[in-house]
């Protein structure tokens, strides 16, 4: 293997490392059981799953301007920038899965081929867009709206994996063991059988999970995918806002390309291949902020034109963005626009949405939003799906933010996974004894429960049921019950348990919600109201919620 | 004639594919054509066999007290005649506990763990080849599997501890009152041999959810429908699983906030274990744990007028053992 080889070679390593390691982290952020440990142990994830989120300098960044501070692990991210400042955007290139997967899409079968490609690696103009997104971002940051994760790679990818394609994957393998069933082959089942537990063991969920409108998050990313029959890697070029970062912090990097401009024949073969659209070719500049540092230029450049080193001679370098003031100007008032134009719309404060139950933990609704950046580690490790990404019950600014949805799942009584896994700390670190309250402590309410007397079956239709109440985790139950004798449809007198609501004990968990026989609608549900973290957003008096 | 028109050949390729199209159109839709308005199932219903033992000489139910778990229940087995009266050698064995809820073993919402895993090795002692461990839980199965020790405990002691899994339901008929054609677990139409070990507790729906209760833990489906008609569908259950054997685990009972508790102010320590081959007459027995008359139950009244038991569980003349 010649030495112009050995990079392109160790970049694809790298990068089927971690696209892998990305996969393997996402799929084991979920508590998988085991029968090894002692019980005395906490139920945790063992995995550092947060990883890819806590080196990802855009997450750092943009909440650093939001919050002031940089939460717990997210310091992990001053690694990737130094490494930045040394060598270049070589995240995009040899780390980031989402770039990896945008170069598989873009390789496979490519739309354009020859002429057409070069051109198309030729670079554009509009390449700078990505730096105003960026701008935008970091602008509304400032006044504590935390956008970055609509299209920061990392979590794009994860929300979108999590929330829309494994929840298709798991169903399609689910209709095939359906099938297979029916065969009622022993050879066939002991075959399935051990198929079914490695793929749950190891990438599908313990049940079947499915998402809140997670078809728009399925379309978007589908969507950019296929961006790259346009052009290689069209989001890494013009929307990647983590990537217009790191090409900032390019700027003075150490390592880079220079050229032997007049042993250049105008092959092209370089452009051929070229991944961020950055003028590899000789006698134009180069573009050190577009270039992510695959090295395929210089691998086939036949000339020895092309050359990447340490110190090298910046003559022909480009090291900044050609941005354009006013551009600046607009994407900073974009930005400003965010925040105030969606408060400024009732839903956020000025009228509480009864859907929106946030996770136990979740910090107060403002600082919520400063903080979450819609990564999905929360819905994912979820072991009951309940948090769902919402679409607009928090507002136009927190789309895809977590919210609890009881009727599909409950808030399981002693699980604190979600706030074990939260990168940002959106949804605080909070340990076991709060989750459950003890008698030192308040349980953390999430919201509270009611009865729909019309449709509830002792309520309405003297039948006895109950379920709700059978269910209840809280010690007293927060289902009270009046045993009572009520007439029945055919005369006679039965007597039913009618069930109500103490909303001192209750903390909303929704499981009374998640196994009310009535399927349609339930006859007791949760509404947001009473929970922990909100002064406002209450019913009972409660003095001390006002002492500092 | 010009040039428009078409040769013979070429007249009959063209008739003969637009043939063949509109037969094979025709023809699929006659196949597929149902005339009934009804649209048949086509699923095969499974069936459960009896899984008492013949012969009934040896003592039917046995109490034993004392300070281990594991060891009452070794006592009371073997008061009973041993395991190697219910279980023959090469039997596959399903033990199902009540690993119901997300508690640990202090909170006396499953059964207690040594008793369990004290029954898989008195299970292979006697010669079985495998022993399964498994039940449908209310919370989420992970979390119930490990907090109640049971997943552990049985692993341990040798058991195939199987977490519920969601294609392994069947429609089986119950044939019941209530109950016609149910999802069931499938692991009971593998088993030889079944054994309930239930935890005696508190329900305020059921008054008491012992040993017939514990079946709710095979079924699938709309399980939570069941509560409207309880006492039936637990009767309808009894006559559709008849036991090898029915250990109730009162170590520790729950006699408020049932059936999942929380707080050990509502437990009582009992240190007993009852077994019996008659699923009525041991849980009759646990009633009065509870300071409760068998006949104020309403599913023990009607199991027993069903025949699947007796109520005077005195008249089996228990033996009792303390240690």
């Amino acid at each position: 293997m010649t030495k112009r080889n050995i990079l392109v070679y160790f970049r694809r390593i790298s990068q089927i490392f971690f696209i892998i390691l990305f996969f393997y982290l996402l799929f084991q952020t979920e508590y998988r059981g085991g029968f090894t440990k002692d019980i005395t142990n906490p139920i945790r994830i063992d995995l550092p799953v947060k990883f890819f989120f806590e080196i990802d300098p855009l997450t750092a960044i943009s909440t650093v301007i939001s919050t002031h501070s940089l939460y717990k692990d997210l310091i992990l991210a001053v690694v990737l920038i130094s490494a930045t400042i040394l060598f270049g955007r070589f995240f995009c290139g040899w780390i980031c899965p989402m770039g990896t997967l945008h170069q598989v899409f873009s390789a496979v079968s490519p739309a354009k081929k020859g002429i057409k490609r070069i051109e198309s690696n030729m670079g554009h103009s509009n390449q700078v867009i990505k730096y105003y997104i960026l701008i935008l971002f970091l602008v509304a940051a400032v006044f504590t709206s935390l956008q970055v994760g609509l299209l920061d790679p990392i979590t794009f990818l994860y929300r979108s994996v999590t929330t829309a394609i494994l929840p298709g994957l798991n169903l399609s393998f689910s209709f095939l063991t359906d099938k297979l069933n029916s065969f009622d082959n022993p050879y066939v089942q002991r075959i399935w059988d051990g198929i079914y537990s490695f793929t749950h063991d190891y990438i599908l969920s313990f049940i079947q999970l499915n998402f809140h409108f997670a078809w728009v998050i399925g379309i978007l990313f589908l969507t950019a995918l296929l961006l790259n029959r346009k052009e290689t890697r069209f989001w890494c070029r013009y929307i990647c806002p983590t990537g217009a970062l790191l090409g900032l912090f390019s700027r003075f990097s150490l390592f880079g390309m220079e050229k032997a401009h007049d042993k250049c024949t105008d092959c092209n073969k370089c452009l051929l291949d070229c991944q961020g659209a950055d003028s590899p070719q000789g006698r134009v500049d180069w573009k050190s902020h577009e270039c992510i540092m695959c090295f395929n230029c210089e691998k086939v450049c036949p000339e020895d034109v092309i050359k990447f080193k340490f110190f090298p001679n910046r003559a022909s370098t480009l090291t900044e963005p050609n941005l354009k003031r006013r551009w600046i100007t607009l994407s900073g008032f974009a930005g400003l626009f965010i925040p105030f134009f969606s408060r400024g719309s009732a839903e956020f404060k000025t009228n509480f949405n009864p859907k929106l139950i946030r996770p136990p933990g979740a910090l107060e609704e403002a600082e919520f939003l400063a903080r979450c950046i819609r990564c999905a580690e929360c819905m994912k490790v979820c072991p009951t799906n309940a948090l769902h990404p919402t679409l607009l019950e928090a507002g136009i600014e927190g789309i895809w933010s977590p919210i609890l949805i009881p009727r599909i799942g409950y808030c399981e009584h002693t699980c604190i996974l979600c706030s074990t896994v939260c990168p940002t700390g959106a949804i605080r670190s909070i340990t076991d004894e709060e989750k459950v309250g003890s008698e030192k402590v308040k349980p953390i309410k999430i919201g509270t429960a009611f009865y729909d007397r019309g449709r509830c079956l002792p309520w309405a239709m003297a039948i006895p049921c109950i379920v709700c109440e059978e269910h209840c985790p809280t010690t007293p139950k927060a289902i009270w019950l009046e045993e009572i004798d009520v007439p029945a449809p055919n005369g006679k007198i039965v007597r039913v348990k009618r069930p109500y609501i103490n909303p001192e004990v209750c903390i909303g968990c929704g499981i009374c919600e998640k196994v009310c026989p009535l399927q349609d609608q339930p006859a007791v549900y949760v509404t947001s109201i009473g929970e922990s973290r909100s002064k406002e957003n209450q019913v009972l008096l409660d003095s001390s919620r006002y002492k500092q | 004639m010009g040039d428009n028109n078409i040769d013979r050949r070429e007249f009959l390729k063209r008739a003969a594919k637009a043939g063949i199209a509109i037969g094979a159109v025709t023809g699929g839709a006659f196949l597929l054509h149902n005339r009934d308005a009804v649209i048949s199932a086509g699923e095969s219903i499974a069936k459960v066999k009896d899984f008492r033992i013949t012969g009934d000489a040896l003592p039917q139910m046995a109490i034993a007290k004392g300070d281990s778990p594991a060891k009452i229940v070794k006592a009371a087995v073997e008061g009973m005649g041993g395991m190697k009266r219910f279980v023959s050698r090469g039997d596959i064995v399903v033990i199902k506990p009540n690993i119901g809820w997300d508690r640990v073993p202090e909170q006396a919402a499953n059964t207690n763990p040594e008793v369990v895993a004290e029954t898989v090795r008195l299970c292979y002692d006697a010669g079985a080849k495998k022993v399964i461990v498994t039940d449908m839980s209310c919370n989420d199965p992970r979390r119930c599997f490990f907090r109640s020790g049971i997943g552990k405990s049985a692993k341990d002691a040798g058991a195939d501890v199987q977490l519920p899994k969601d294609y392994k339901f069947k429609k089986t008929a119950i044939k019941g009152e209530v109950l016609n054609i149910w999802p069931v677990y499938t692991v009971i139409l593998e088993a030889d041999k079944i054994i309930n070990i239930p935890i005696a507790k508190h329900h305020n729906h059921s008054t008491l959810t012992l040993g017939m209760k514990n079946w709710y833990g095979l079924l699938g489906g709309r399980r939570k429908d069941l509560h409207q008609n309880i006492h039936m569908s637990i009767a309808d259950l009894a006559a559709f699983i008849r036991p090898t054997l029915t250990i109730i685990d009162a170590y520790r009972i729950l006699i408020k906030n049932g059936p999942q508790g929380g707080s050990i102010r509502d437990v009582r320590m009992m240190n007993t274990v009852a077994v019996s081959t008659d699923p009525v007459a041991v849980d009759a027995f646990a009633a009065t744990l509870f300071d409760k008359k068998p006949e104020e139950i309403g599913y023990i009244v009607e199991a027993h007028k069903r025949g699947l038991g007796n109520i005077n569980y005195t008249e089996l003349q228990p033996v009792l053992i303390n240690i």
